[in-house]
């Protein structure tokens, strides 16, 4: 194949796969600042707004379901990553200690688990019987360490120079000073990137919130999004405006609600990008 | 390991040991009770009962399962989109490294890389709602198949022979991107002076791609290949939930939603029980398995 043609071929790919991958976001903003009842008409393409109306966000941002949902999601993001990075570095300390006894037997057991699970039942009998159900913690503390995470950690640990843990060592170092003082700082960039993927985990987590939680008061914000978009109840929304008005919203208030729900990740992504990228390669390594 | 060598190493580390018990705790409940708890596989288990308390049931709930009807269906829905998925789910971010690679321009390079690692971020719930939303009857992706195929313009998620397709190409439209990055990275490691040399014989790009790039790249696509055939079973069900219904059970259900509906919508706990842990076992089988061929073959392995 001639050059010229490669570079066809390469390029025009390339295009379609920007179109392909734009095109419905920008379809979801457009159908989010329609007018109702021309969008259920209209069909096909959009590339504006058919007609403006920021109604379907007013009426989005006054259903105190999307405001409990953000406010649960928040929760667990902060508590996630309190308690998933404290576990896992404590973890990821001891196992890259060298001379500890124990240690390979602990690594064995721990990998085991990445490769062979009980599935899902046994799981959540187990979660259930803690009497985890129907509270925010069963979404945090059976999903406190991600074993690949883990792992993850201990090999930074691992790659720090020995000789600089010695000589602290010798020094009166204890655990505790070494840990704060000489590991955390030392391995920020691959701590900052599981801090990253632990937040966006419980952002997108709604299988397992869906399994564990009954009470609709501690709904996280995608299983509020889901009611709205997949189970399509939207009456909670619209009680309380005119038919006529309840039409017009029609649809629009699902993609005002994505956008609400979605604009967070896609404002901060630009800007944390690169260390998703690190992240996506600290995870090649071999375990 | 002597008794002697056991206490001198407690003395000496025991602060660790004591800084280990949150971590062994985790292990312990969260993911080695489980594994005993899957006993109840091989019981007629009731709550009330217990585990200790429940009558055996032996094989029976697995006999059960390989009799039932949905046994074939099952197997067979499960194989096809992972089948699918690796042929082309598994290819595409390949190729689209292989794409990147060839781009001079580097603004449109970073162009490429924002955008197409983007989805992965995005919900499933938002992917879900958005791909229900262009397959109904009347939007725009249900619109473009009626025109190229004149179909009725039925609600594409009602159509059974048409959830392979939206399953497996919406995968590539959340993942190629992002699994694109670790074959980037593998790219930036083959010797430049491979290239010069190619150049002076004469080597056309397309050529090269061919003869460089991607046997650079072989190690890293036999690792890849290995961790997602451990992976074969467990394909995205989370996904599948969000958007199969019973109309599309016949292509759609798969073994873990199979698990779900019989566990968690039906309690039938022991049953869904057996069947998950058959998927297990076989998951760890198609790794092993996968893992001594490549070991065999190309020398690359997990461990």
């Amino acid at each position: 194949m001639p050059d010229r043609i490669l570079n066809i071929v390469v390029y025009l790919s390339l295009i379609v796969l920007i179109a392909v991958t734009c095109y419905p976001l920008l379809y979801v903003l457009s159908a989010s600042l329609s007018d109702g009842d021309r969008l259920m008409t209209a069909g096909g393409l959009l590339w504006k707004p058919l007609g403006f109306s920021t109604l379907a966000y007013e009426r989005a941002l006054a259903n105190p379901a999307l405001w409990r949902g953000y406010w649960n999601t928040l929760l667990l993001v902060v508590g996630g990553i309190l308690l998933n990075l404290s576990m896992m570095i404590v973890g990821a300390y001891v196992l890259s200690r060298r001379n500890v006894l124990w240690n390979k037997v602990f690594i064995k057991l721990i990998v085991v688990t990445m490769f062979f699970n009980a599935g899902l039942i046994p799981f959540y009998l187990v979660v259930k019987g803690i009497g985890m159900m129907n509270t925010l913690w069963a979404l945090l503390i059976p999903f406190a360490i991600k074993t690949f995470h883990l792992i993850i950690m201990r090999t930074a640990f691992l790659s720090l120079p020995p000789e600089l843990e010695e000589s602290a060592q010798i020094d009166g170092a204890n655990h505790r000073d070494m840990l704060v003082k000489l590991v955390v700082p030392l391995s920020m960039p691959v701590i900052s990137v599981i801090m990253l993927y632990t937040a966006v985990d419980k952002w997108n987590m709604w299988f397992i919130p869906s399994v564990f939680i009954q009470d609709r008061m501690l709904y996280p914000l995608q299983l509020v999004l889901r009611e709205i978009l997949i189970n399509n109840v939207t009456d909670s929304i619209s009680i309380g405006a005119s038919v006529g008005e309840a039409r017009k919203i029609g649809e629009t208030i699902k993609y005002a609600t994505i956008m609400l729900t979605t604009l967070p990740v896609l404002f901060i992504y630009p800007f944390l990008q690169k260390y998703f990228v690190k992240g996506a390669l600290v995870g090649a390594v071999k375990g | 390991m002597n008794k002697e060598r056991i206490v001198k190493d407690f003395k000496r580390n025991k602060w660790l040991y004591a800084l280990a018990l949150p971590i062994v705790a985790y292990y312990v409940v969260f993911q080695y009770f489980p594994m005993l708890g899957a006993v109840i596989a091989f019981q007629h288990y009731s709550p009330m009962k217990g585990i200790l308390g429940s009558e055996w049931a032996g094989l029976s709930h697995f006999v059960a399962f390989f009799d039932s009807y949905y046994f074939g269906r099952l197997i067979r829905n499960t194989l096809y989109l992972s089948v699918y998925s690796l042929l082309f789910e598994f290819s595409a971010p390949i190729v689209l490294a292989l794409f990147m690679n060839e781009i001079r321009f580097r603004f449109f390079k970073s162009l490429v890389q924002t955008v197409s690692f983007l989805p992965y971020f995005v919900s499933l719930i938002v992917v879900g709602g958005i791909i229900k939303d262009l397959t109904r009857s009347g939007g725009l992706i249900n619109a473009a198949y009626t025109w190229l195929t004149g179909g009725s313009g039925q609600d594409m998620l009602q159509q059974p022979e048409l959830f392979r397709t939206i399953y497996v190409l919406s995968e590539i439209w959340q993942r190629a991107g992002w699994e694109s990055i670790i074959y980037l990275a593998a790219l930036a490691t083959i010797p430049i002076q491979q290239y010069e040399a190619a150049r002076i014989d004469g080597a056309s790009r397309w050529r090269q791609m061919i003869s460089i790039t991607l046997p650079g790249l072989l190690p890293t696509i036999v690792i890849m290949l290995i961790l997602r055939v451990g992976h074969m079973l467990d394909i995205g069900y989370e996904k599948i939930l969000l958007l199969y219904n019973p109309v599309i059970y016949d292509t759609a259900d798969v073994i873990s939603t199979f698990v779900y509906r019989k566990g968690l919508l039906d309690y039938d706990w022991s049953f869904s029980s057996a069947v998950g842990l058959f998927n297990s076992t076989i998951s760890l089988l198609l790794l092993l398995i996968a893992n001594w061929v490549s070991r065999k073959t190309t020398g690359n392995s997990l461990w």
